[in-house]
């Protein structure tokens, strides 16, 4: 276990979004954080990843706090794919990639064969290499999150963490990189820790499942045990039902809404 | 070697090697270019005019011989002044580029966000006031364009550049009334001075001046351009920066770094409108929408030497400061910009 919360507390101002959690990510699997809404689920992942300071306890990476080590030290060991980043203007898709490489090299060190290496690895990785000397404004969408993820692989860290990758992809484009994702752990070992919107890919994407909601965390582990329509109920305010994905095998969630409630008969409703 | 290795991952190495030689080769073309330009802005502006000096006699003047005429006009006004336009320009030129890519927003440059406006006022204050000249002036407007630059950042915090630009806008509407009343306050000879210290001129220029300058740019231009290599992060966003361990702070040293280059343009030829503002834009369309300070430090020198002789020359018998032609310039590229923006 290299990343762990302990009894954090995370916010903007005074009132903490994430209200001391406690938590582990365990290696090499594939974490899933999920939650309504303004739950505090983006929140923690940015306090995992050192973009916000805690109020109050850690997050510890190898056994010391992440934030009192040295970010560029940080940078080598964990790689962070915020919220619909923006390229700059006119930058090539090899040159954003190749911005991957920063924690790598010394303030002297030049571009080296290695450099070139990592980057052709990651752009294969994510099947993006026949758009190396493309323009990233000119990508698609799902081209151009694919390319942000090259980037972070160009870093070449052991974690990953990724908050809402698939918000603006459609629903081709979201499996193509939940899949993604999930090959770098066959074939990388890589430690994904990841926020999504979406239940159901959730529940079939994560090994680890971590269901949050008020600012505490309010299950953890395999979506099998954690996706009921008990807790589905409580985190996200849904009645559902759950029943088996034919495919996966994972849980599914099934949302009954109001039109459909045995009881609500729709005449009865109308008077 | 192809021979040996396994054909795949080599040829997939030699794709990103030839994409990444593509974007650097068109900005050398690009920078040949814009140095060829600044050349022959230069000679232009060493040569002609009123006044034509020919190479021979121009070699001859270096080399020590009294023309008469031709060397009291070339080594007091002619040389010193296009030496000057192209220091200040790059200076201007770098600082703009830094300000607007650090802060990701072309309005966000020195001098629309009050930093030369600010040197300038501290400088006038310091000539009308408290009657200092040469390099206690330098000091001077370095101290003023700090302290807007600190100001504007604690006023709009440090979350988003159009909150900045807003308060920047502010401040510089703010220092301009202050030149304005120091002014009203200066004595004949001083107001001369102030003049120059409103819209920004080249005439006049001493070889101390120059000196002093140079100095300062030899030692913060390469550690701004070392900074500027590792901080290239910054241009992704700050939660992208600091994913990629670079940390914030990064940012406020690079722009304490343009604004100390700004102060010291200012301080040697006032703040000449526009120049910071433009030379990034211009050197980014050449570039294909990419920034780099060579390009952006040529476009300021181009912009600050052409802008000069057009300046002295393009009304017979009038002379303005060049000032008056890059503000002249600059203003409608504003208004284009903005509109661009829009859309």
């Amino acid at each position: 276990m290299r990343l762990a919360a302990e009894s954090v507390s995370l916010g903007y101002g005074a009132d903490p979004v994430v209200d001391q959690v406690s938590l582990e990510i365990p290696d090499g699997l594939t974490t899933v954080i999920v939650g309504a809404n303004g739950c505090g689920k983006s929140t923690l992942l940015r306090g995992m990843a050192r973009l916000l300071k805690p109020i109050s306890g850690q997050v510890v990476l190898d056994g010391k706090a992440v934030h009192k080590q040295p970010t560029k030290t940080v940078a080598k060991t964990l790689g962070l794919m915020p919220q619909s980043p923006i390229a700059p203007e006119g930058i090539t898709v090899v040159d954003l990639v190749g911005r991957g490489r920063q924690p790598h090299r010394g303030a002297l060190q030049r571009w080296s064969a290695e450099d070139d290496a990592a980057v052709a690895e990651a752009l294969e990785l994510t099947d993006t290499l026949g758009l190396a000397d493309r323009v990233v404004d000119e990508l698609s969408g799902g081209q151009r999150q694919r390319v942000w993820v090259a980037m972070a692989l160009a870093q070449q860290t052991d974690l990953l963490l990724l908050d809402e990758p698939t918000t603006f992809l459609d629903v081709a484009h979201q499996i193509d990189l939940l899949d993604l994702l999930h090959g770098l752990r066959e074939t990388r070992g890589t430690t994904v820790v990841m926020v999504l919107h979406d239940l159901n890919l959730a529940a079939r994407y994560a090994d680890h499942l971590i269901a949050m909601s008020g600012g505490k965390i309010a299950a953890t582990g395999r979506p099998a045990d954690v996706v009921t329509a008990a807790r589905v109920e409580e985190v996200f305010g849904l009645e559902a039902q759950i029943i088996h994905d034919p495919v996966s095998g994972t849980p599914l969630v099934v949302p009954i809404g109001r039109h459909h409630r045995p009881s609500a008969h729709p005449h009865a409703q109308g008077a | 070697m192809s021979i040996t290795a396994p054909t795949e991952p080599t040829r997939a190495v030699d794709v990103v090697r030839k994409a990444r030689r593509a974007p650097r080769r068109h900005h050398a073309y690009v920078v040949a270019v814009l140095a060829a330009l600044l050349f022959g802005a230069f000679v232009a502006r060493v040569l002609l005019g009123d006044y034509i000096i020919t190479v021979p006699d121009f070699f001859r003047i270096l080399g020590g011989a009294e023309i008469p005429g031709a060397t009291f006009l070339l080594m007091s006004e002619k040389l010193p002044r296009a030496i000057l336009g192209v220091l200040v320009g790059v200076a201007f030129g770098i600082a703009g580029a830094v300000f607007q890519s650090t802060l990701r927003n072309p309005l966000a440059s020195p001098d629309i966000v009050g930093v030369s406006l600010g040197a300038s006022a501290s400088a006038v204050f310091a000539i009308v006031v408290l009657d200092l000249e040469g390099l206690a002036l330098s000091v001077a407007a370095i101290l003023g364009a700090l302290a807007i630059a600190v100001a504007v950042r604690l006023v709009a915090g440090s979350d988003g550049s159009y909150r900045l630009v807003l308060v920047g806008v502010t401040a510089a509407a703010a220092m301009t009334a202050v030149v304005h009343y120091l002014f009203t306050r200066a004595n004949e000879f001083d107001a001369l001075l102030v003049l120059r210290w409103l819209t920004g001129a080249l005439n006049g220029v001493t070889w101390p001046t120059i000196w002093i300058l140079l100095g300062f740019l030899v030692v913060l231009i390469p550690a701004l351009a070392w900074i500027s290599r590792s901080a290239q992060a910054l241009q992704l966003g700050p939660d992208v920066a600091t994913g990629l361990g670079v940390s914030r702070r990064r940012t406020d040293l690079l722009l304490l770094l343009a604004v100390l280059l700004t102060a010291l343009g200012v301080a040697a030829a006032g703040p000449v409108a526009f120049v910071a503002f433009v030379a990034g834009p211009i050197s980014r369309a050449l570039n294909g929408g990419r920034t780099t300070l060579v390009g952006a430090a040529l476009v300021g020198a181009i912009v600050m030497v052409a802008g000069d002789y057009i300046a002295d020359y393009a009304v017979p018998g009038v002379s303005f400061p060049v000032g008056v032609v890059t503000g002249a310039f600059g203003a409608p590229f504003l208004l284009w910009l903005l509109t661009r923006a829009r859309r």
